[in-house]
């Protein structure tokens, strides 16, 4: 099915039996999908909604046929979308159909762990928790937990920028990366940063990082491990008011803590989590905080007598600790349910990805109550609340007339918001194809220019991903003409985040 | 845009029309670092003419200033409220500003456990070359709309367009801090480093030169203190009082310590060495000051070495050498970086073309050809 809805990514005359034959003298036949059926799997990533089928799937074994495969494309000028674990929830590995789609699957060998530096080289097709697991036995981990993490790979996190529950103290993929080895479009090995701490020019690496696809084909990434804390406890809170939950997270970092990890979800998350998963929330909080202390058994024990203390004086109505590692796991199962949770009471389900400043949490809860009114739909909402990161779940019957209409409308206005409150359309899911229109609400055009000719100084021929993570000029004027999201019709083709690939993997 | 902004957009498209370089420059106080600016006699932008900061609230952790604000006032705000810059920028002046700090890239002691310049960057509002102001990322922690423009800024020395705005995350100060000192060879320290930076210690920033290796550790009052009586009585480490260990750290941080300052500074080259932590002692003439865990390490009076064997050596470390300050008469003549692969080259030019077509930021600063 390839969807009319489907954002207009730019044709090309591409001479499929010429390509197939040139592709086929560099790869092994199965490192070479072309028939229908095999295709049929590679039709989108974890962005159901979106769907098409591509003209070639390439496996690749080893960098050198990853380079044969882009040499071939860049002569015969054939789109190419990489592809890792394809549990992203933005569009960003949907196929082109007129492309090939270079799957990184086979690349998927743990290089090396070197302890005594911390750091792990791997291929990007390693899955994000095999590293942590690798590196385990040294009492080191790799820190970004995206919670898709016994699926997505090294490659996509890169790609993506993913974030986690722990980024607030230990950081984003971009500050856990060392070295990011890849391809250039021509098929050049290109390597951006390096061994140490720092890389003479421009910070490339930086820049490639969240790319989403659009810059270079990641062969081998080298990242940084970090040691394992010997110890770390849940705070688990209940308020009465969401408004006090909201403002007892500023006021955990007024007091100068950093928590490990800062979450919180609202009466309907834990209403949809709890029969789930009996984590033992408690069912009359309007809204949980989960906050984490991570450390020595010392550091441990003086920090979470600080977050009771603040919690206490924010209004909490109850406060528990975890008082086993058993029941610190079981705090956050909830949290980490929350999205199959809610795939159980609904149908379908949408989800936003909104990052807001931390004060306005409380005044987008507060909106998005009003919006459910409005739009006669559900939503649960579920934050990252330590850095502002919103996951509202946007419920919905895709078999009930209008209601996905309204669920994109409801959606967008919700990332137009963030964007009115000073934040940002996407924290940690990328734009892909979901949030292109959104894109021109957060960029002016000259701004989107900027990253059009961003994009031609490492793509010139822009056969790398082509039609993703940044909208063209027409379409954005179609979308600022075509009216506002709320009054129908602006966002035709715009379906967030719809259910995935994996349905039961926990995810953010 | 405000009216310096504009009168600012106007210089870069004259100097566009009229193929003539913008040299940008705040207080001039790492006006020593990276090549001369071609053309650099021709005309300059004072960017102390646009200062002040713009907000700042410590509850989200982001302070956002214009470029030509004093580092210094930026820094006494947000210690007024308990906060810092992680990354521990060296002013290397009373005038250093805001805008310096983030194009220069340069971070202090704290930097193999905090983060680099870049980490800290959220957001940026950039007038580049056709003096169109651009605002990239944002006030939040997590932003992945569109390219990380910001952080692409971070150490571009003004190539790519003039910072107007910056956006960056803060830290809370730690609670406690101690910092210790061990009697120790390089070799051993070099060891130490490694194996202390896999265990979970609250280690910050560290200093190995002339056989003593400094040690600082900071977090809260109870892992200090635990790691103190760890790293004390095993490794015999001694305690150093606070404030000549906060002067110990500042002096590092600046370059007014004696590794730095002794002898004609002005005359005598001094090399950055980013190198990965494990690299075993760089066997190479002169005296060697030994920074972030064992990944940076600073080279003086090294003139027996040719600048090319420098580089050599950084390189088959797997990492890189730079010309930090060059000696007397040195600086136009001297490449500063190291060479780039033919594909990275490439892509720095494309992208100062992307930014700055006209060439007029701040040209030859960072490499000869853009």
């Amino acid at each position: 099915m390839s969807t009319e809805s489907t954002p207009a990514a730019p044709r090309f005359d591409v001479d499929r039996r010429l390509l197939v034959a040139r592709l086929r003298a560099v790869l092994p036949p199965r490192s070479l999908l072309v028939d229908e059926e095999d295709l049929r799997p590679y039709e989108c990533d974890g962005l159901t909604a979106y769907r098409e089928l591509p003209l070639i799937v390439a496996l690749p074994a080893n960098e050198g046929e990853a380079q044969a495969v882009l040499r071939i494309c860049h002569e015969l000028r054939v789109p190419v979308v990489p592809r890792g674990a394809a549990t992203g929830l933005s569009g960003g590995a949907m196929p082109h159909r007129d492309g090939v789609v270079v799957s990184l699957a086979k690349l998927k060998e743990i290089v090396r762990i070197d302890p005594l530096a911390r750091t792990a080289v791997v291929q990007p097709g390693v899955r994000n928790l095999a590293v942590s697991e690798a590196a385990a036995p040294y009492k080191l981990y790799y820190a970004p937990d995206p919670s898709s993490q016994i699926a997505c790979t090294i490659g996509g996190n890169v790609s993506e920028n993913s974030g986690g529950v722990h980024c607030l103290k230990y950081g984003l993929t971009v500050h856990n990366v060392l070295r990011v080895r890849g391809l250039t479009v021509e098929g050049e090995v290109v390597e951006f940063g390096n061994a140490a701490l720092d890389a003479p020019g421009y910070d490339l690496l930086a820049l490639i990082n969240g790319s989403e696809g659009m810059l270079a084909l990641i062969t081998e990434v080298t990242v940084k491990l970090t040691p394992k804390p010997e110890l770390a406890q849940v705070v688990l809170a209940s308020f009465d008011d969401v408004t006090k939950a909201g403002n007892a997270v500023a006021d955990i970092i007024a007091a100068g803590i950093i928590p490990a990890g800062l979450e919180m979800m609202d009466k309907k998350a834990t209403h949809a989590v709890e029969p789930y998963v009996n984590a033992g929330y408690d069912m009359n909080a309007e809204a949980i905080l989960l906050c984490e202390s991570d450390g020595t058994p010392e550091e441990v024990a003086e920090e979470i007598g600080r977050m009771k203390a603040v919690l206490e004086k924010s209004g909490a109505s109850e406060i528990r600790v975890s008082q086993s590692e058993a029941e610190r796991l079981l705090f956050w199962a909830g949290r980490k349910a929350a999205f199959p949770a809610v795939g159980r009471i609904t149908p379908d389900y949408l989800c936003m990805d909104g990052t807001i400043p931390r004060k306005n949490l409380a005044r987008m809860l507060i909106a998005i109550n009003e919006m459910e009114a409005r739009y006669g739909l559900r939503c649960a909402n579920v934050f990252h609340a330590g850095d502002g990161n919103l996951h509202p779940l946007l419920m919905y019957d895709a078999n009930q007339p209008g209601q996905l209409e309204r669920a994109t409308a409801f959606g967008a206005e919700i990332l137009e918001l963030s964007v009115e409150l000073g934040g940002t359309i996407t924290g940690e899911h990328g734009v892909g194809v979901e949030k292109i229109n959104q894109m021109c609400a957060q960029f002016t055009p000259l701004e989107l220019d900027a990253f059009h000719r961003l994009k031609a100084a490492f793509d010139p021929a822009g056969l790398f991903n082509p039609g993703k993570a940044i909208p063209t000029a027409a379409r954005c004027r179609e979308y600022r003409q075509t009216g506002r999201p709320g009054q129908g019709g602006a966002l035709s083709g715009a379906v967030p985040g719809t259910s995935s690939n994996f349905p039961d993997a926990p995810r953010f | 845009m405000t009216a310096v902004l504009e009168q600012w957009a106007g210089r870069v498209r004259a100097a566009a029309a009229d193929g003539k370089p913008l040299r940008l420059r705040g207080g001039g106080s790492k006006d020593f670092y990276g090549r001369a600016v071609a053309g650099e006699a021709d005309d300059w932008l004072d960017t102390r003419e646009y200062a002040g900061i713009v907000a700042y609230e410590p509850t989200e952790l982001v302070v956002t200033a214009r470029c030509g604000t004093p580092l210094a006032e930026l820094e006494a705000a947000l210690a007024e409220k308990g906060q810092a810059l992680s990354f521990e920028p060296p002013h290397f002046g009373a005038g250093a500003t805001v805008g310096g700090c983030v194009v220069a890239g340069l971070a202090g002691p704290r930097r193999a456990q905090a983060g680099a310049v870049r980490d800290f960057v959220l957001g940026a509002k950039l007038l580049d070359g056709q003096g169109d102001l651009l605002a990239f990322g944002g006030q939040v922690m997590k932003n992945v709309a569109g390219y990380d423009v910001p952080r692409l800024l971070a150490g571009s020395l003004g190539t790519l367009g003039l910072i107007a705005e910056v956006s960056l995350k803060v830290l809370p100060f730690a609670v406690a801090t101690q910092t210790l000192r061990f009697a120790m060879a390089q070799e051993a320290a070099l060891a130490s480093l490694n194996r202390w930076g896999g265990q979970p210690l609250p280690i910050t920033a560290s200093a190995w030169c002339d056989g003593v290796l400094h040690l600082r550790l900071e977090g809260a009052a109870a892992a200090v203190s635990a790691a103190t009586r760890k790293l004390g009585g095993e490794m015999g480490g001694e305690a150093v009082a606070a404030p000549e260990a906060a002067a110990f750290w500042a002096a590092l941080r600046e370059q007014t310590h004696a590794f730095f300052a002794a002898g004609a500074l002005a005359d005598a080259p001094l090399w950055r060495l980013s190198v990965p932590s494990l690299t075993p002692p760089l066997d190479l003439p002169g005296a060697q000051l030994i920074e972030w865990g064992g990944a940076q390490r600073w080279l003086r009076g090294g003139e027996a070495a040719t600048p090319a064997a420098i580089r050599q050596a950084a390189q088959r470390a797997g990492g890189h050498a730079t010309l930090f300050r060059a000696g007397a008469g040195e600086r136009s003549v001297s490449d500063v970086f190291q060479p780039l692969s033919a594909p990275l080259a490439r892509i720095h030019r494309n992208l100062k073309t992307a930014f700055d077509p006209h060439g007029v930021f701040n040209p030859g600063r960072m490499y000869p050809d853009f």
